[in-house]
Formats: structure tokens, sequence, C-alpha cells
């Protein structure tokens, strides 16, 4: 099978434990690259701690463990030789806030690429990060004020910084924590926008308590549940149009439809 | 199994607003039921002030119509109904306008008996009065399928519109032997004809409500009476 006929993400048979907590259980789903995947399902269900288990933040946390597999382009993100740091430059996350770096916009999307080396002189820096600012949807409304405190701008704006920032390091993957709860409606649809316009060249999974959010933006939506043995699991994975007219399973539809808590 | 919480006041309200619309297509049934009911009567018994009460009830019928519409629409701006919900809105909007055409067809069969006047019947109601039954046991039987969320009983419905569209024929074919017979008879035959051939729209219409019915519940589009390839035994 070649690069685009494969998967972007392949999770084999995934637990997760926070201690003895299995918070995750045999979780399995294949992500299509360039796509939107959207994770939906009640709180606390696990949808962030998976998130987290693609660019192995989880590892931050002691006392995680996980079993079975993550490919990402068929390889095991969990080997043990793995590269951590290449692996969260290939797979970027964004928060649910905002959290830009108390310096001016330049410096934040710059950081990584310093850190990196990802540019040799100041021109070519200066291009990366015009590049990134532009393809986060922040450069023309910003005018030219990259020395401006980050912290000045606007949530939304920030958010969009956030992404910026990820864009700047060159990554495959956007991983979204609800990235549009803290902002009004329409930063939330500029962030929208933005997602779309990023599908076309970058792998987006994104998680989100609002389900019209999911509808409208997502190619493909799973659906996350707790069992019976209060471990996290996907009890449905399909095509987002398909989910929202006509789930296959009843409890898809009790909970996009309210009718659960 | 997931046993669900108690009920949201959202989640309430869209029940309520989703019963309203249900309500609405049910009573747009019974005024259809009515009005075939009396339009064939007007028909039978020469009655034209009964034809006149029947064209003059459309108005209600429209007007019911486009206020459950306006619940469907309603409904999807504030409450973006997903699955179920949303495809059982779209049936209703789908199926109250079915709804309205037919009874503008029984309002059109009321309209012949109005324009023939005094006229005698060119024949005795025969296979008229079987199609209109079978029309209202069609409508009948597609709104308990809706309501029940029955797939199964609404792919049964469309024998019934293979029946109606026999009897159909059977009066055309009479008819026009009429016709080629004494062409005098044939205002007197085309008004049977026009009458016949309204309630062979109901019957088709009905039909609709059954698809959209599977629609509902299953999610499936699909024809439930595709167009025979065969048409010779019109001639």
């Amino acid at each position: 099978m070649d690069a685009n006929g494969r998967p972007k993400f392949e999770v084999e048979d995934l637990d997760f434990f926070y201690g003895p907590v299995r918070a995750l259980r045999q979780v399995s789903i294949r992500i299509r690259r360039r796509k939107i995947t959207a994770l939906i399902g009640p709180s606390g269900c696990g949808k962030s701690t998976f998130l987290r288990c693609l660019n192995r933040m989880n590892d931050t946390i002691a006392g995680t463990r996980v079993a079975g597999r993550v490919l990402l382009e068929a390889e095991d993100i969990y080997d043990p030789e793995a590269d951590v740091v290449e692996l969260r430059r290939r797979v970027g996350m964004v928060f649910q806030k905002p959290n830009p770096f108390p310096q001016s916009v330049f410096d934040n999307v710059a950081f990584g690429p310093r850190v990196l080396g990802l540019a040799s002189g100041r021109g070519e820096l200066e291009e990366l990060v015009e590049k990134s600012l532009r393809r986060a949807a922040l450069w023309d409304e910003l005018g030219g004020r990259g020395e401006e405190p980050a912290m000045s701008l606007s949530l939304g704006e920030q958010q969009r910084l956030c992404i910026a920032r990820v864009l700047a390091v060159e990554p495959e993957v956007i991983l979204m924590d609800e990235p549009c709860s803290a902002l009004d409606p329409i930063a939330t649809l500029k962030i929208e926008d933005l997602m779309r316009a990023l599908s076309q060249d970058y792998t987006i999974v994104i998680v989100t308590h609002n389900m019209q959010q999911a509808a409208r933006v997502s190619d493909f939506t799973a659906m996350m549940m707790l069992d019976e043995s209060r471990s996290g699991t996907i009890i449905e994975f399909d095509q987002t149009r398909k989910i929202f007219t006509l789930p296959a399973d009843q409890r898809t539809e009790d909970y996009i439809t309210g009718r659960y808590g | 199994m997931t046993t669900p919480r108690k009920t949201t006041a959202t989640r309430a309200g869209l029940d309520h607003a989703l019963h309203t619309i249900e309500d609405g297509v049910l009573r747009l049934g019974e005024m259809v039921d009515v009005a075939i009911q009396q339009a064939l009567r007007s028909l039978a018994e020469r009655d034209t002030s009964l034809a006149r009460q029947v064209v003059n009830a459309d108005a209600a019928v429209n007007r019911l119509r486009f206020e459950t519409e306006e619940a469907c629409l309603a409904l999807i701006a504030t409450q973006q109904p997903a699955a179920g919900d949303l495809r059982t809105v779209v049936a209703a909007m789908n199926i109250v306008s079915d709804l309205e055409r037919m009874a503008d067809h029984a309002a059109g069969i009321a309209r012949i008996v109005l324009r023939m006047g005094d006229e005698p019947l060119l024949k005795p109601l025969i296979d008229i009065p079987r199609m209109a039954e079978a029309c209202r046991q069609m409508v009948r039987d597609s709104l308990e399928a809706f309501v029940r969320r029955d797939a199964e009983a609404a792919r049964a419905i469309a024998g019934m519109d293979d029946t109606i569209d026999g009897l159909y024929h059977q009066v055309f074919r009479e008819l026009l032997s009429f016709m080629v017979e004494d062409p005098g008879t044939t205002t007197r035959a085309l008004y049977l004809l026009f009458a016949a051939h309204n309630l062979e729209r109901i019957g088709d219409r009905a039909t609709n409500i059954a698809e959209r019915v599977v629609f509902m519940t299953s999610g499936e589009m699909r024809e439930l009476n595709p167009e025979p390839r065969d048409t010779a035994h019109l001639e």
C-alpha cells in the first residue's frame, strides 16, 4: 500500500493506564491523512487522554502506562528507540486555553525553529515566521506588528498564534483539544475556516464538546464512551455525515440527540 | 447498555416540538381522509353543495401544511436536530407536502362535480369508489407506519398502489371504449376519467409517504414502486 493509501495513524488495541486505573480500553482506529477527525463523547470518557497518546504528551504525567501500538506512518511511536522530541515536532498540539509565551508574537513563532535549528540566519527565520503567521490567517490581521506582545492579542488571535507556533516547526499532524471552547462564535468560525484550509496539508484530530462543530468541520467522527468497566473506548467511527444522519449504534444516537446526559 | 439520565429541558423541548409536528401530520391526514370521502360522496350523490364544501376546506389544509412546515423549520434552526430526529423532521416536511397535494386532488374531484352540474353520470360508479377506498386505506396505513416508525408496514403499502393503478387502467379502458363507440359520451367520460386520475395521483402520493417513512426509520431513500418497463398493457 503506498503512502497515500495508508492511514496517517493506525492505533491498535491501545490500553492506557493512569497508575492502576485503565482509562482507555482496546482503542483501535485508523486516522486518515489530510482529513479532519473529530472525537466526541461525554465528559471524562477519555477523549483528551487518547489525543495525548498520539504525541506521547501523557509521558509527562507520572505513573502512566501504555499497551498496544500507535503507528505513525507505520512506525510505532511507543517504540523504546523512538525520538519523542521529533514526534512532538511532527505531531503538534493546540490546547483549549490559548497559551502563548509571554513574549512577542515573533518570538513565539520563532521559538520552535530556533530550538530545532530549522533556520540558518535571521532572514530565513523571518521568512519561516511570516509563512507560519500567514498559514494561521494571522499575518494580515497583525499588519506587521510582529514585535507586539503576544498577550496583547485577543483570545482568538492568541489561539491562531498557537497554531502558527505549531506550524512553524513543520508538522504533519495537528492535534486540537477543544481549541474553540474559550473563544467567541466569530473567533470560533475563523478557527474552523482555518482548520479546513490546513487540512489540505495536515492531518487534524480534534476533541470537541461542541457537536455542531464536529458536524460542521470534520470529515470523520469517532464516538467515545466509558464502557462497563469505566474505561474509555471508541464505540463508533464513521464519516461525519453518516454519524450525524444515521448512526449505527444506539448509544451514539442517544448522545448526539441529547438523550444521554 | 446506557440508561438515559433524566431528560434535560432542552431535550424535552425538542420532544415537544416533534410531537407538535407529528400532530400536524396526523391532523392533515384526517383532513385528507375527509376530503376524499366527501369528494366521492359528492360525485356519487351529485351533491354540489358538498362538493363546494370540499373545495372551500382546501384553504384550511394549506394553512395547516404551512404551519407544520414552519414548525419543522423552527425546530431545525433552534435545535440542530441530528440523526433520527433530523430524519423525522425532514420526512415530516415532505409528508405534509404530499398530503397537501392529495387534498388538492380531492378538491379536484369536487371541482369536477361542480362542473358536471346536472349532467347524469355516464355509468354507475363501481371502480372509482373502490379506488377511493384504497386511497383512504393507503393514507391511513402510511400515517400509522409514520407514527409507529414501522418500515416494514411502509414497504407493504406499495402493494396497494398497484391495486389502484390496476383499477385506474380498467376505468381508462372502459371509458375509452365508451368514447370510441359513441363520441357523444366524451364529455361525461372525461369527467369520470379525470376523477379517476385524481385518485390515481393520490395513490402515488401515498406511496411517496411510505417511502419517506422507510427513509425516516432506515435512512434508506428508495422508490418503492419503480416504473414498469412494459407499458403495453395500457393500450
